[in-house]
């Protein structure tokens, strides 16, 4: 539970927090400008938008003094996002759309 | 008869049943964002070649400013009803509304502008996956809207009749409005940048 005083001493945070995100929006576009290679480009946006989000979630939504309840079920939700996100890499470990090759001895016998 | 635990906290969970559920509600969302992240992905590394420069860089930085101020309005709106200023509450949820109506104005300019040049979701892989993306997100903000409409309008009897009742679903609405702006932090960059 959040007393009054307890807030009264989080509004100047909030209002910081929100600065800084205003301030990592602006840094990931004048990255983009840049034109980094994809890769790195990739990496730097990613690695900033992980930041900002980290912000919000643990400052706006008080993550970082939550009840165990609450991590307990995010713990879950983040074991499946990582499934979920490793969907992708089984689908090129798969073998589905590879030519099968018919052995010859087979191929004989059907005719 | 009266639903238990709106106000008071569980004993066994800390936490009261609304709030509990929100958070609940907000795992099934992230489930639900990360199989289209999964899906775009998948797209993506599949595709011969991936087209940039197709979106408008400022029009996205320029939302993303606008749902980052309504998260600011909005956390100060709780902050608000918890120091007793249920007229600056008043204010801030206003301000996020309005915030959230530029949103969306500024979303429509964009799809018209694509539309009018025939680029709707039929027109390559990168687009159908961008309004997927972006409609269904919008459709959040438009679901956020009408709680905000409702706490602002005949929802804002019962800070009278139950002020600490109406502060948690005010906090209730926050948590989900953050995690709405939390959901296009990653959409501005994976969309109109890389």
């Amino acid at each position: 539970m959040h007393s009054a005083d307890d807030v009264k001493k989080s509004v100047r945070k909030y209002l910081t927090v929100g600065a800084l995100l205003f301030m990592f929006t602006a840094i990931t576009v004048a990255a983009n400008q840049v034109h980094l290679a994809i890769p790195a480009a990739i990496t730097v946006a990613l690695i900033i938008a992980t930041i900002k989000g980290s912000m919000v979630a643990s400052v706006f939504m008080h993550l970082s003094a939550e009840k165990r309840w609450i991590y307990g079920a995010l713990i879950l939700t983040l074991v499946g996002f990582i499934v979920l996100m490793s969907v992708p890499s089984l689908t090129v470990r798969d073998s589905i759309g590879t030519p099968i090759q018919v052995p010859a001895a087979a191929e004989h016998a059907k005719h | 008869m009266n639903i238990p635990y709106v106000v008071e906290e569980r004993p066994d969970s800390g936490l009261t049943n609304g709030k509990l559920g929100v958070w609940l509600f907000l795992a099934s969302e992230v489930m639900l964002f990360g199989a289209l992240f999964s899906t775009y992905i998948i797209l993506r590394t599949g595709a011969v070649e991936w087209p940039h420069g197709e979106l408008n860089v400022w029009l996205g930085m320029a939302n993303t400013f606008i749902l980052i101020g309504s998260s600011v309005t909005m956390v100060m709106a709780w902050a608000s009803l918890k120091m007793h200023d249920f007229g600056k509450h008043r204010l801030y949820l206003t301000l996020t509304f309005v915030l959230a109506a530029v949103f969306l104005v500024n979303k429509y300019f964009e799809y018209s502008d694509h539309l009018s040049r025939g680029e709707g979701p039929w027109h390559s892989t990168f687009l159908a996956i961008y309004y997927t993306l972006t409609g269904l997100h919008g459709l959040h903000i438009i679901g956020g809207m009408i709680v905000m409409a409702y706490l602002l309008g005949p929802g804002a009897a019962l800070y009278k009749k139950n002020p600490d009742q109406f502060t948690n679903r005010v906090e209730n609405t926050g948590l989900y409005w953050h995690f709405v702006d939390l959901v296009w932090i990653f959409l501005f960059p994976v969309l109109y940048l890389l």
